[in-house]
């Protein structure tokens, strides 16, 4: 199936039944369509699905397969790698970052169809981190505005949380029941208890009630390889759906490597591959929508004579300010059983450092959660960490039902030296490939190393023994980020960028600073809102 | 050397769920395919083939299998011959393929710097002491140029070797992973609970 599209010919594959077909829209290349969006995750599939149902013509373009959970998903590690995005990229600087499974995606519905689905805000004030607690920018938009976005996004996601949570000006009740925690939860829970401080369910997109045609969550574990229940609320099988009820159109398979520029320097077409050619497919608007790597990539590919440093780069900013979010992690063994592949991985949260400012030796903030690797991961993460081989690590790794750990999303600050480049050597179709070049600074430092402190009290404390520290990073933010002066951002608020207005940028690229909470509902939120500034814009002819 | 592995659950086999409602077409298939097809040579050469063996042996040594082992070296072999990346490499590292290449070449020139001969012909304990060294950066053979030591031994052998070892039913086994479960999925969660589908674990005495 890898190789023919199944979105085509006025249907697409339906998520729901396997064999299933939806009847989709089709436009022609040579239709000028209202938006070509370039990914179908988080940000592109929230947008096409927004944009649609406000009447416009949509075509969504993803490089991976559609995929039918209930039939495409095993209950295996090794074979769902087809989840990620495995093309070639280079990664270096002084703490180069793991690509591959632990941030990116290749599917219709982009990394929520492998993501955790912890679905947090950011505090109010980490919308203003400049101007609030001193440190790194401001975001563009004001924190209530973003707040109302979250409310309607985790409505629509149908979010399962507690009817209280712990931290946070006031807000309403989570729209579906917490989850019933695991063993690995509970741990969290008594670490948290021991040192007085609070914990809470996680917010979390898989659903603790029946809700259409998705039942709620059989506690299977595999969350990070594809959800064959069609319990996880990921783009795939909400806005993607949705998106086409509402007339969009779905490419999948269509690897997009171009963005053509007319001679009035306004965007005109997108060039894409998809069954063994090059096509060309003509648009009012592009927006680009494919991540922190993929996104500036595409932009520097785009590169013409117009604008020779590629599109939109005017200020130099595409590619820079590259972030990812600090990943450490404290594990012990303990005397019960934990069995912690049961249940999506991460039922139990602390946000206490993302909310308190005394104690700390760090401006930003982190939440730490429970956690449940499944046997690969655990031991890529035991050999990786603690250099094991040999029976030493089959009996490290017979230990597997007794440990437990805590991980942290630790809030990484953006540095301009960080970022996203392209090399000389090419891939498969001739597109230059990416070198990600990352560094982690000194605030950085004292952040992840705070948290494994705390982390280690916290889990001795509940019971475990024999504790050791890994590190690793998750999610990836920056490369166009958004602000209010054009010479040193990439776009405006609205994900417009400065240099061409027909062109637009909807993801996590967008962000100035990545707070110490999972990106995921913020990136859906940040697009349910550019998706209405452009509905308002092109009421008032502003388009 | 004595090395034992002593099984924490003997009466588990994950492939009694085989028909259960913890296994669904999809992974039967994808399962099935593991266990019964397994991947013939068609990257590495022979000799190749054989050092790398004598490497897994040394890095999952299976002593409790006999002549029935988990089979590592066809799925790397076949990860190669599909070039199959894991999505980056690092910078200053050559591309997947020549890695390989390079570097098991470069673990049996180590073998023949330190010790009398090829990797293969060391005893276990002179093997281990080769892999230990590379693993650390402690290189004495020129076979290295290029090719990090320590980045070659963690970020792609030791990875793509339990990656491949901890995907096989045998190791489900022997850590107690309850192994797939869908559409099934699970009940109890809590501390020392158990599902009766999961693992039961012999308590010492």
């Amino acid at each position: 199936m890898n190789n023919s599209p199944r979105a085509a010919n006025g249907r697409a594959p339906d998520v729901f039944r396997p064999g299933g077909w939806i009847p989709m829209r089709c436009h022609d290349d040579e239709d000028e369509v209202d938006f070509a969006i370039v990914g179908t995750g988080a940000g592109g599939g929230t947008l096409a699905c927004k944009l649609a149902e406000a009447g416009f013509s949509v075509v969504a373009f993803d490089a991976g397969p559609f995929w039918r959970p209930l039939e495409d998903f095993a209950s295996d590690e090794y074979h769902q790698q087809k989840l990620y995005w495995l093309g070639e990229r280079i990664t270096g600087g002084d703490d180069p970052v793991q690509l591959g499974s632990n941030n990116s995606g290749r599917s219709v519905g982009g990394s929520t169809v492998h993501f955790q689905m912890v679905s947090l805000r950011f505090g109010p004030d980490r919308f203003k981190a400049r101007s609030r607690l001193g440190y790194a920018v401001d975001w563009p938009i004001e924190p209530e505005e973003m707040w109302h976005y979250y409310d309607l996004t985790e409505d629509a996601l149908k979010i399962a949380g507690p009817v209280s949570y712990p931290w946070g000006p006031p807000r309403r009740r989570y729209p579906y029941r917490q989850h019933e925690l695991n063993a690995a939860g509970l741990v969290l829970a008594r670490g948290c208890e021991a040192l007085g401080i609070k914990w809470a369910a996680t917010p979390i997109a898989t659903l603790s009630a029946p809700r259409g045609k998705s039942p709620p969550c059989v506690y299977r574990g595999f969350c990070k390889f594809g959800c064959s229940t069609n319990a996880k609320q990921s783009a795939l099988i909400t806005w993607i759906p949705w998106a086409i009820k509402a007339g969009a159109e779905i490419r999948d398979l269509a690897m997009v490597g171009r963005i053509e520029v007319g001679r009035d320097g306004k965007v005109t077409a997108l060039h894409y591959h998809r069954q063994g050619e090059w096509r060309r497919q003509r648009a009012k608007n592009i927006v680009v929508a494919g991540y922190a790597i993929e996104t500036p990539r595409l932009l520097l590919n785009s590169a013409c004579p117009q604008f020779p440093d590629g599109l939109a780069n005017s200020s130099g900013m595409v590619g820079k300010f590259f972030m990812v979010q600090s990943n450490h992690a404290v594990y012990g063994t303990f005397d019960e059983e934990i069995r912690w592949y049961k249940a999506p991985p991460s039922l139990a949260i602390t946000e206490h450092w993302n909310y308190t400012q005394t104690g700390k030796d760090f401006p930003g903030g982190y939440a730490y959660m429970s956690q449940g690797p499944l046997p690969i991961e655990w031991a890529d993460t035991v050999t990786g960490q603690r250099g094991l081989w040999g029976i030493e690590l089959r009996h490290e790794m017979a230990k597997y039902n007794h440990q437990a750990g805590l991980k942290i999303v630790g809030e990484v600050l953006p540095q301009e030296k960080n970022r996203v480049e392209l090399t000389d050597e090419t891939d498969d179709l001739g597109l230059p490939i990416p070198r990600i070049v990352f560094a982690y600074g000194e605030e950085d430092r004292k952040l992840y190393q705070h948290a494994v402190r705390f982390m280690s009290a916290a889990l001795e404390a509940a019971g475990g023994k024999d504790l050791w520290s890994a590190e690793d990073t998750a999610h990836l933010g920056g490369t166009c980020r958004m602000g209010t002066d054009p010479a040193n951002s990439v776009t405006n608020a609205d994900g417009r960028c400065w240099d061409i207005a027909n062109l637009w940028i909807c993801d996590g690229s967008l962000f100035p600073t990545v707070a110490g909470v999972n990106p995921s509902l913020t990136i859906q939120a940040l697009a349910w809102r550019i998706a209405d500034r452009i509905r308002d814009l092109a009421r008032r002819g502003e388009l | 050397m004595s090395e034992v592995f002593h099984r924490r659950y003997p009466t588990y086999d994950v492939l009694d769920k085989w028909d259960s409602p913890s296994w669904n077409g999809q992974t039967r298939t994808v399962v099935k395919q593991r266990l019964e097809q397994v991947p013939p040579r068609r990257f590495l050469t022979e000799t190749e083939w054989e050092i790398l063996a004598a490497i897994c042996d040394r890095l999952i040594p299976q002593p409790d299998r006999g002549d029935r082992p988990v089979p590592i070296v066809p799925f790397i072999d076949e990860k190669l011959h599909e070039n199959q990346g894991d999505g980056y490499r690092y910078d200053g590292l050559p591309a997947m393929r020549e890695a390989w290449r390079q570097g098991i070449h470069a673990i049996e020139e180590e073998a023949r710097a330190r010790w009398s001969g090829g990797f293969r012909e060391l005893p276990h304990n002179q093997q281990d002491a080769v892999l230990r060294a590379i693993q650390h950066g402690d290189i004495r053979s020129p076979a290295w140029e290029g090719l990090p030591a320590g980045r070659f031994f963690s970020s792609l052998l030791l990875h793509a070797v339990v990656s491949v070892y901890y995907a096989h039913p045998a190791a489900w086994n022997e850590i107690g992973f309850g192994g797939p479960a869908s559409p099934r999925g699970y009940v109890r969660l809590g501390f020392d609970r158990r599902d009766p589908w999961e693992a039961e674990e012999r308590h010492e005495q």
